[in-house]
C-alpha cells in the first residue's frame, strides 16, 4: 500500500495523512471516497509478512549512503564475507535493494545467476556456503536491461523482496541501498521497523561533496528513528604501488568522516583505504580478503567487525545462541 | 504553460552509478561553455542529493520569485550562468529531502516549467543515479523541447559500465539522442614518483562505447585539484589550459556546439 499512489494527483497528502481524501487537492481523485473513509490508514499487511518472513533472521543491518559511489555496495560484501568466516555454521544473508543499479551480483562473483520460485519463496542465489545474495539483478535478462520503474513498482519489488526470500536460518541480513533518501529507503525503513532493525551503517568519501549528501542521509535516519550502528569512512588515502607515498584523491576538507562523527555524535567505526586491488576484486567478484590478506582494507574491515560484534552482542546474548562454540 | 521557452538547447548528463562524476561534469561543462561565450543554465535534479551548489559554491543563495516565475541563482556578475537546484530551498544544508516519487515529479516539473531562464543558449541538467521517476519526469517533459541528446558519465569499473548500459537501454527507450560516453576517475598520477595507477581499472568508458555503437567523448583522470576548481566555481580551462582534463571539456564543448548546429538544421527544415 502506497503513501502516494501512481495516479495520485500533485499535491497528493498521501494516503496515510489524517486529511487524506479531504484536501482540495484530492477533488477529482480516483481514490478520494477510499482515502477519505479511512480505509486506507490501516496498517499497511506487508508489514507483518515481514515480520514474520525475518523472524528467522537475528541481526538486520542496513547500509545507508547519501552519496553514489562511495562504496556501499563494496562494504556489502566485504562485511559479509568478513562475517561469514567469522563462523562456517552461521549464515549471512544479502540483500540489494537498489532496483535500478544492483551491484551485488557482480562484486559477489555471480552475475548471471538465476533465482528460482519455490513453494516457500525465492530461493536466493548462494555464493559459498553458508552466504546467500537476493538482487533484482538475478531476474533481468542482461547486464543492459534498464529497469525504468516509478517509485510504487520499486516499492512493491523491495516489499516482495524483504517478505517472500526463503533465506532459511541467518545470523546477520546486511541489506544495501541505492543511493538518496526516496521510495526504496522509506519502504525498507518501513517494513524493517517492524520486524526488529538493529540499524543501520553510513558509508562515506572523506571530500565535502559527499559529507553533504550523508549528512542529509543522517537527518533521514532520525526523521525515521532508525538508530545509526555507526559511520565507514571508503577511499581515506591512496597509497601509491610504487613509492608508497600516501596521497588524498579524495581530499577530507571539512575534516572528513572523523570530524561529521563527532559534530553528529556518532561513532566512527573506521576507515578503508583505497586499495585498487579491492576495487578489482569488486569487478572480478571474487573475496578481497581471502586474495589480499596483506592489503591495509582487510586490517580496517575486521577492526570493524570487531567493533560492530561488540555493539551487537547484548542482542546475541538475550537471543539464546545454543550454536555457542565452546570447543 | 509552455515550459522552457527561451532554452535554445537542452543536454543531459545521465550515468547509471552514482559518484562517478555527474555533477563535476556538469558544472565543468557549464563553465567551460560560458568562458566560451554562450550564455548557460545549469538545472539540478538531483533532489536527494544536490551537489551543484557547493560545487559551484553558491550554498545559501536564495532564489527569488518575479512575475515570470522562479528568478535562478546566478554563478557570476555578468549573469551568464544561471543555476537552479533544490539546495536553493532548503533552509539547512543537513536537511533531507524524504519524498516519494508523485513529489519529486511535481518540484521537477516546477523547475522546467517554472524557473525564468531567460534567453539562453543551452541548458545543461544534471540527474541523480537510476533511472526511475527524476528521468522519467524529465524525459517526458523533453519530448518536445529542443533536447540535444544526452552525455553519459562512467568510470572504468565493471560495476558502474554495467549500470552505465542500463542508462544506454533508457535513452534508447525514451528516444534522447546520446552524445557520447565519457569516462571519469581514469587514472591517478603519483605526485612523488609519477607513476600511473588505474584505481578503477581502465578502458572501461571507450570498450562501452565501442560495444554500444555511442560515441566516445575522451577521458578525464583522477585529479583533485579538478575538484578543487569547481569548488571556486571556476572552469579547469581557465585555471589550467594545459591540464588533460581541459582539453577533454575543450573539445566537447566543440563536439556539442557543432552537434547544436544541426539539431537547428533539423528544426529549421522541419
Amino acid at each position: 500500500m502506497e503513501q502516494h499512489p501512481a495516479d495520485a494527483p500533485e499535491h497528493c497528502p498521501g494516503t496515510q495523512s489524517e486529511t487524506a481524501g479531504k484536501v482540495s487537492a484530492c477533488a477529482g481523485c480516483p481514490n478520494q471516497s477510499i482515502c477519505a473513509s479511512g480505509a486506507a490508514r490501516a496498517p499497511d499487511p506487508g508489514v507483518g509478512l515481514v515480520r514474520n518472513r525475518l523472524s528467522s533472521v537475528r541481526h538486520k543491518i542496513l547500509v545507508l549512503s547519501g552519496k553514489g559511489g562511495v562504496g556501499k555496495s563494496t562494504f556489502t560484501a566485504l562485511l559479509t564475507r568478513a562475517l561469514a568466516a567469522l563462523d562456517i555454521d552461521r549464515n549471512v544473508g544479502v540483500l540489494d535493494i537498489d532496483v535500478c543499479g544492483p551491484s551485488q551480483p557482480r562484486v559477489m562473483g555471480v552475475a548471471g545467476e538465476q533465482v528460482h520460485m519455490s513453494g516457500s519463496g525465492w530461493s536466493p542465489v548462494y555464493v559459498d556456503e553458508n552466504i546467500a545474495v537476493m538482487s533484482i539483478g538475478f531476474l533481468l535478462k542482461g547486464p543492459e536491461e534498464a529497469v525504468i520503474w516509478r517509485g510504487p513498482k520499486k516499492n512493491q519489488m523491495i516489499r516482495q523482496f524483504l517478505s517472500d526470500v526463503d533465506w532459511g536460518e541467518l545470523e546477520y541480513l546486511i541489506i544495501d541501498t541505492p543511493p538518496g533518501t526516496s521510495d526504496e529507503h522509506l519502504s525498507a525503513a518501513t517494513y524493517l521497523q517492524g520486524a526488529d532493525l538493529d540499524g543501520a551503517i553510513i558509508i562515506t568519501t572523506p571530500q565535502e561533496v559527499a559529507l553533504l549528501d550523508v549528512r542529509k542521509e543522517i537527518d533521514f535516519c532520525k526523521k525515521m528513528k532508525i538508530p545509526i550502528l555507526g559511520i565507514v569512512e571508503n577511499m581515506t588515502a591512496f597509497v601509491c604501488p610504487k613509492c608508497h607515498t600516501p596521497s588524498n584523491i579524495f581530499p577530507p576538507n571539512t575534516g572528513g568522516a572523523a570530524k561529521m562523527a563527532e559534530e553528529k555524535s556518532l561513532r566512527l567505526l573506521g576507515r578503508l583505504p583505497l586499495d585498487p586491488r579491492v576495487a578489482r576484486s569488486c569487478d572480478e567478484g571474487v573475496n578481497a580478503l581471502t586474495e589480499f590478506p596483506d592489503s591495509p582494507v582487510v586490517a580496517a574491515m575486521h577492526s570493524i567487525v570487531k567493533d560492530l560484534q561488540a555493539i551487537l552482542r547484548p542482542a546475541i546474548n538475550t537471543g539464546g545462541s545454543e550454536s555457542m562454540d565452546t570447543s | 504553460m509552455p515550459m522552457l521557452t527561451g532554452v535554445k538547447h537542452i543536454i543531459l548528463v545521465l550515468s547509471g552509478k552514482g559518484g562517478v562524476g555527474k555533477s563535476t561534469v556538469s558544472t565543468q561543462l557549464a563553465l567551460a561553455m560560458k568562458e566560451a561565450g554562450f550564455k548557460v543554465g545549469l538545472l539540478d535534479v538531483d533532489l536527494c542529493g544536490p551537489s551543484v551548489p557547493y560545487l559551484l559554491q553558491l550554498e545559501g543563495k536564495d532564489v527569488h520569485q518575479c512575475a515570470e516565475g522562479w528568478v535562478p541563482v546566478y554563478a557570476d556578475a555578468e549573469q551568464r550562468l544561471a543555476v537552479m537546484s533544490i539546495g536553493f530551498l532548503l533552509k539547512d544544508r543537513d536537511d533531507s529531502v524524504v519524498w516519494r516519487g508523485p513529489k519529486k515529479n511535481a518540484i521537477i516539473k516546477q523547475f522546467l516549467s517554472d524557473v525564468y531562464w531567460q534567453d539562453i543558449d543551452f541548458l545543461i541538467i544534471d540527474t541523480p543515479p537510476g533511472t526511475s521517476d527524476e528521468h522519467i519526469t524529465v524525459m517526458e517533459n523533453l519530448k518536445d523541447l529542443p533536447c540535444d541528446g544526452a552525455l553519459l558519465v562512467t568510470t572504468s569499473q565493471a560495476v558502474s559500465v554495467e549500470d552505465c548500459m542500463k542508462e544506454l537501454s533508457f535513452c534508447k527507450k525514451a528516444n534522447i539522442p546520446v552524445l557520447g560516453v565519457l569516462e571519469n576517475l581514469s587514472g591517478f598520477v603519483c605526485p612523488v614518483c609519477s607513476e600511473c595507477t588505474n584505481i578503477f581499472s581502465s578502458g572501461g568508458g571507450l570498450s562501452l562505447a565501442n560495444l554500444t555503437n555511442v560515441p566516445f567523448l575522451g577521458s578525464l583522470p583522477i585529479d583533485p585539484s579538478l575538484g578543487a576548481c569547481g569548488e571556486k566555481g571556476q572552469s579547469c580551462i581557465t585555471v589550467n589550459p594545459s591540464s588533460p582534463a581541459a582539453k577533454v571539456f575543450q573539445e566537447l564543448v566543440q563536439k556539442i556546439v557543432e552537434k547544436s548546429k544541426e539539431t537547428v538544421k533539423v528544426a529549421d527544415s522541419l
